[in-house]
């Protein structure tokens, strides 16, 4: 094992007893009690620990949201106004959930990028890596589907975009893609059959969300958690238990994380959303611009970015899917950027291009790029997507094998505490302590 | 703090985004921000401008547009106009509404606080067809549903609305029946301007005049209040949410480092 060598003891004659039956108690002191963790981890790291609380956030408000929402194409947007307005706190309810899945996937992206900066995705974390990409293709899905859910005019029209991406399947087998989007929404076009089973999905995926997430921190106990430096806990100097040491960072991060939620709850709550979700859906109307919830437009970007809707829909999950080959495409054995001085500066420029699919999927698709500050950039919005498309591809299947490849990188240190020791100026103590 | 930067950039791109949205000649005219007593993290309702508000609303607007999600008992619970509940019970009173006798036949009786604000067409077809093809929306979100709602400018969208009718410039059209309003996405509003002149609404003593822009800047407080009737509830709480959260914080970040002073790390 490469985090030590801890195996949890029962002392009393109870947990002997109950450690040869349901190891339960060993379970919860190897995991999360005394779990030796690498003593490096910065608050890059916390977005884990946010992200399990985040989940139950949801879950929890969810659950009370749906004693009092009523999926029905005449019912439902007024049932959400029944709960903003006559249920005992249920703006605050309502608020939490809807803004909650923003703070869920904020928390998500700087989680996903933690993992691609400090290489947690390389051996042997693998499988911890692909459940988590799993994870966020539900929670895609999940998002979406709860957004219909309000059967506001985004609610209704996302839901029209976003299911005939199935139909585009006719290009290559006609009939096939119609019959997959009719089947999706039970009916020839988006209706209550369609409402009421979106209703059942999006309450049904947290669960499985739950499930892979279990999964995922298995995973993660198997090999034990990366850190900034890269390198493996070589000895128990390089480890601190989980708890204290990490509950109470952890807490503390999440207590700011909360305090940042709060703010858009109480102050802004509205902020994230749509302003035309208030308008009661209606299909004889298509909004002037439809947009999909913030956290989509990169790929809704990468969607837009050729002309062809089938092959628009392939790039944009393929663009999720390529993230499953990562851990074979990078062939440094270095995880950390840290130590990959090159590859570091490529992993910034693919954040400057993901935030700029973002800004362009906001956009309507004509014209020049908006820049911030009303600066508008003399490139025009499609040449600059499909830019930053073949960019975002090549950084995955072009520039990330030949670097990792190329690359020399700095010297790695020994172990962790010889490193920590080094930066608090004491390299002697930590030859005497390794 | 890194996370506190990190998703106000965030909030950027988003805004951003949302702002370079529309474009062309006939993009609606930014409006002028009004000062609102609601806005910001104390912002809370002037219970009169309310009251005037509403006045405004069943005087002038009520004509043509519903606000089927508000009941009469509204507008005597707290944070809203604040109208006495015996205030509340006359102004239900002076609706019929539609019921059934006990024999089970159609009847009209007068309204309770218990009763929805009455809506002016039976349905959407009598609406299309009393205002030449056009749909009145209903009121009840509508400070929410219009140039990015509360938060945006909402508010301000739905001032400049009211007041900012005009002759259209030279090189621009107005359809036979539509009206041009700089402020309306198009340019071209269904809607007649709906304050005419000055003084249209007669307030109780003790309220300032009622010019064209004091009864538009009262209706649009009122159907802001209307949007979102706990505001003054969710902000009261998010105070001391924050406070609290903020206190927290500082302990947790001293248990912290205390946890960790030993550790070289």
């Amino acid at each position: 094992m490469a985090h030590g060598n801890y195996r949890y003891e029962p002392k009393s004659a109870f947990a002997k007893w109950l450690d040869t039956r349901l190891p339960i108690i060993r379970l919860v002191d190897e995991s999360i009690v005394q779990f030796p963790t690498p003593k490096n981890l910065n608050f890059w790291f916390t977005f884990g620990g946010i992200l399990t609380f985040m989940l139950a956030v949801q879950i929890v408000s969810g659950i009370v949201l749906a004693m009092h929402y009523v999926p029905h194409e005449t019912m439902a947007f007024d049932s959400v106004e029944r709960i903003m307005r006559d249920v005992n706190y249920g703006w605050l309810i309502r608020y939490i959930h809807s803004n909650g899945a923003s703070m869920f996937f904020i928390a998500v992206y700087i989680h996903i990028f933690r993992g691609l900066y400090y290489g947690s995705y390389k051996a042997p974390r693998e499988v911890l890596w692909l459940l988590g990409i799993v994870i966020y293709l539900l929670m895609m899905a999940t998002g979406f589907l709860g957004y219909t859910l309000p059967w506001g005019q985004m609610s209704f029209w996302g839901a029209t975009v976003i299911t005939n991406f199935f139909s585009s399947i006719d290009q290559v087998l006609p009939g096939v893609g119609s019959a997959i989007t009719q089947w999706l929404w039970g009916s020839f076009a988006v209706d209550n059959t369609t409402l009421q089973r979106f209703f059942s999905l999006h309450y049904l995926l947290p669960f499985v969300i739950a499930g892979v997430v279990v999964l995922h921190v298995w995973a993660l106990h198997v090999p034990g958690n990366n850190n900034p430096l890269g390198i493996d806990v070589k000895s128990p100097a390089d480890t601190v238990p989980f708890h204290p040491y990490y509950t109470i960072k952890d807490l503390f991060a999440l207590a700011m994380f909360v305090l940042f939620f709060s703010y858009f709850i109480f102050f802004v709550p509205n902020f994230l959303g749509h302003a035309d979700n208030y308008i009661p859906a209606n299909r004889l109307v298509t909004p002037p611009h439809i947009v999909p919830e913030w956290y989509y437009l990169p790929f809704y970007a990468i969607l837009r970015s050729v002309p062809d809707q089938l092959a628009g829909v392939v790039l944009m999950f393929g663009a999720i899917v390529i993230w499953a080959f990562l851990p074979w495409l990078d062939r440094s054995h270095v995880r950390s950027n840290n130590f990959r001085p090159l590859n570091r500066q490529f992993f910034f420029i693919l954040i400057g291009v993901v935030w700029i699919l973002g800004m362009l999927g906001a956009q309507t698709p004509d014209g020049n790029f908006q820049f911030y500050f009303g600066i508008e950039v003399p490139i025009s919005k499609l040449l600059l997507t499909q830019i930053c498309t073949i960019w975002y591809f090549a950084h995955f299947i072009i520039i990330t094998p030949i670097i990792s490849t190329m690359e020399k990188p700095l010297p790695v240190p020994e172990s962790i505490a010889t490193a920590v020791l080094a930066k608090g100026g004491a390299p002697a103590a930590a030859k005497a302590n390794g | 703090m890194r996370l506190l930067a990190i998703a106000s950039l965030f909030a950027l791109v988003l805004s951003s985004g949302a702002q370079a949205a529309g474009g062309g000649d006939t993009a609606r005219k930014h409006p002028e921000p009004q000062s609102w007593t609601f806005t910001g993290p104390f912002g809370t309702f002037d219970r009169q401008q309310l009251q005037r508000g509403y006045q405004v609303y069943k005087e002038v607007c009520a004509a043509c547009h519903g606000m089927k999600l508000l009941s009469f008992r509204n507008l005597a619970q707290p944070g809203g106009p604040e109208f006495s509940a015996a205030q509340a019970k006359a102004l239900a009173a002076g609706v019929q509404v539609a019921a059934l006798n006990d024999a089970g036949e159609p009847i009209e009786r007068p309204g309770t606080v218990a009763d929805r604000f009455p809506s002016p067409y039976p349905n959407e077809k009598a609406a299309r067809a009393a205002n030449n093809n056009a749909l009145p929306p209903d009121l009840s979100v509508i400070v929410k549903a219009r140039a990015h709602g509360i938060e945006g400018e909402g508010p301000d969208y739905l001032y400049w609305l009211l007041v900012g009718y005009s002759d259209p410039p030279p090189g621009e059209t107005v359809l036979e029946g539509l009206y041009y309003n700089p402020y309306f996405e198009g340019h071209q509003i269904a809607m007649p301007p709906p304050l005419a002149t000055d003084g249209q609404v007669t307030w109780p003593e003790g309220n300032p005049p009622a010019t064209k822009q004091q009864m538009a800047k009262d209706v649009v407080a009122f159907l802001t209040w209307a949007s979102e009737p706990h505001m003054e509830d969710r902000k009261a709480m998010g105070v001391k949410v924050f406070l609290f959260l903020v206190f927290l914080c500082v302990l947790l970040y001293f248990a912290y480092k205390r946890q960790w002073k030993d550790v070289d790390h």
